[in-house]
């Protein structure tokens, strides 16, 4: 086996993330000859290799076990573990999820093999994958070559590669199934929770006005709320002004927020950090004003400013209703 | 910041270097479950060249850790997860500590795994993105943050291993009487080259620009100026207004 798409059940269905992974493992396949098969694990297994099986591949391995009903990462990384010296592929492909954080670095540690995580795209050169991934806050790129003889991890950075990508085709389900004692399971873990009723749901908002860490202070926020009434759209955040508790969670944009995609996302003092990128960078245009001129915010700007978004905002609020009337 | 003319990495001159976000999260974290707990120790370590490495571990200590171990590192800096956890685990496993705690992922590389291939390589059971900790006697809950804000509370046993995410808590400052006492606390240094392993798993082959994906047009001119090319491209060409 060449490459080993797993794939992440998101409540019954597939993970987009996952079939972000197979676009990337179809192409690297095309590109380099390889085989191509995906893992399913889970008590849905069932439902969930079938619909795996819709795509092109050579195989779904289905693994059902009732120590994997729920995630936990001893069990996860003690299956994913046993698979692998099972199956031995040489690339194992992943989207860069919570679940995939949390988990897969113990597999490499476990397995002594590469991890190479949050990668955006790959080439092949001279006949080896090189993976590239954002440094430094995405003011850079690495490009990565693994050094095993063995398997290597990658995972890819939410819409690195587009879902809509992977290919359709049919792939025959084969059942497979590990070792494992439930005494492998250390951690006990309780039900997941949403801490928020309610909170604002950001995913449809026309115009978005978020602001980030150059607000400054929470005193100044009453001005970003003018311009966000002037301007009809919704209030959305970056991390930061969440974590000082000067928003609530539920503004947030981002991997740990909310995704959105609206006509106009307005970024006030957002830096552009790669967690909050992912989270809007589908926005149809993006305005970036920051004081800082190389703040990555302005590398996915459709129109940027350069200066003090204290100056800035009221100047905007009035030229705003003014344009208006 | 600069990329080294080689492009093996960046040029290290051009860049300040200060204490990893999320480690300074998980640091404040170390020293409340001390509080809390009412006694036990909290060692902090970390791997680098010795003048800004040697000035994180005194700043972990001014805000109220007992004491520090230096991993020396001359040469480039390790872009290896493994290879890095590998040289931490070796410089902790006879201590046998009761719980470490990383911060999320690194501002540099962002790969986020060292902390979690640590715990592994100790043995430990791990929890990753935890947004708040309840020590007990033998054991931590913590809650993790899942992905759309979703949680989850989790229950390890100690010995464990804990990577946080940032805005956990709110990290101190230093007192002055923190930074006097800082000086006399003891920092161990041991060369990374001595129990570094020869295996390298996967290495950088070349930092550069990314070539930008759009074209953006920064406005420029004075600030009436660039409020009113603002504004006419809300209304003309983003028709929003």
């Amino acid at each position: 086996m060449d490459i080993l798409v797993a794939l992440e059940n998101n409540s019954g269905s597939i993970h987009r993330m996952s079939l972000e992974a197979l676009a990337a493992g179809q192409k690297l396949a095309s590109e380099m000859n390889l085989s191509l098969s995906m893992l399913v694990m889970d008590k849905n297994g069932g439902d969930l290799a079938e619909n795996a099986g819709k795509f092109n591949a050579e195989e779904v391995l289905l693994l059902e076990n009732p120590l994997l009903d729920n995630y936990s990462s001893d069990g996860y990384s003690q299956a994913i573990t046993s698979v692998l010296e099972q199956e031995k592929p040489r690339f194992v492909f992943m989207g860069h999820t919570y679940m995939v954080r949390d988990f897969l670095p113990r597999v490499s540690a476990r397995l002594r093999i590469p991890f190479i995580s949050d990668v955006v795209q790959f080439r092949v050169d001279d006949g080896t994958p090189v993976f590239t991934k954002q440094v430094f806050n995405a003011k850079l790129a690495a490009d990565i070559v693994s050094q095993s003889e063995g398997t290597t991890l990658v995972s890819f950075q939410s819409a690195a590669y587009q879902s809509d990508q992977a290919e359709a085709g049919a792939a025959t389900i084969r059942s497979i199934s590990i070792e494992m004692d439930s005494s492998v399971i250390k951690t006990q873990s309780e039900e997941p929770f949403k801490e928020e009723a309610g909170g604002v749901d950001l995913t449809n908002a026309e115009i978005i006005v978020s602001v980030g860490r150059g607000i400054g202070k929470e005193e100044n926020l009453p001005i970003v709320n003018t311009l966000v009434d002037a301007l009809g759209a919704e209030l959305g955040s970056s991390r930061p002004i969440v974590d000082s508790g000067w928003l609530e969670p539920s503004r947030q944009i981002g991997s740990s927020g909310q995704n959105v995609a609206p006509k106009l996302y307005l970024a006030l003092g957002i830096s552009g950090a790669i967690q909050h990128v992912v989270g809007m960078k589908g926005s149809k245009n993006i305005v970036a004003v920051n004081k800082d001129s190389e703040a990555p915010i302005f590398e996915i700007a459709d129109y940027g400013i350069v200066g003090d978004i204290l100056e800035i905002i009221p100047k905007l609020s009035e030229a705003v209703e003014a344009a208006k009337n | 910041m600069r990329v080294s003319s080689d492009h093996s990495w960046i040029d290290e001159a051009s860049v300040n270097f200060e204490t990893n976000e999320s480690d300074s999260y998980a640091l404040e974290e170390g020293l409340q479950i001390r509080e809390k707990n009412g006694d036990g120790e909290v060692v902090v370590i970390s791997m680098g060249p010795e003048g800004r490495t040697q000035k994180v571990i005194r700043e972990a200590l001014a805000k109220g850790a007992d004491r520090g171990v230096h991993i020396t590192e001359e040469g480039p800096s390790e872009t290896d997860p493994l290879r890095s956890a590998g040289v931490f685990a070796k410089a902790l496993q006879e201590e046998q500590f009761d719980l470490i705690l990383s911060g999320l992922q690194s501002l540099d590389l962002g790969m986020g795994q060292t902390g979690v291939i640590l715990g592994e390589l100790l043995g430990m059971s791990s929890a990753t993105l935890v947004m708040e900790t309840e020590i007990g006697e033998n054991s931590i809950r913590v809650k993790r943050e899942l992905e759309s804000g979703w949680f989850q509370w989790v229950t390890l046993s100690l010995p464990a291993c804990l990577s946080i995410q940032s805005g956990i808590n709110h990290p101190r400052y230093p007192s002055l009487k923190g930074i006097m006492g800082a000086k006399k606390k003891e920092i161990k240094t041991l060369p990374k080259a001595e129990i570094i392993e020869s295996n390298v798993n996967q290495s950088i082959t070349r930092v550069y620009s990314m070539q930008k994906a759009k074209q953006t047009e920064m406005i420029t001119g004075d600030i009436d100026q660039q409020i009113t090319r603002l504004v006419e491209a809300l209304r003309t060409e983003i028709k929003v207004l």
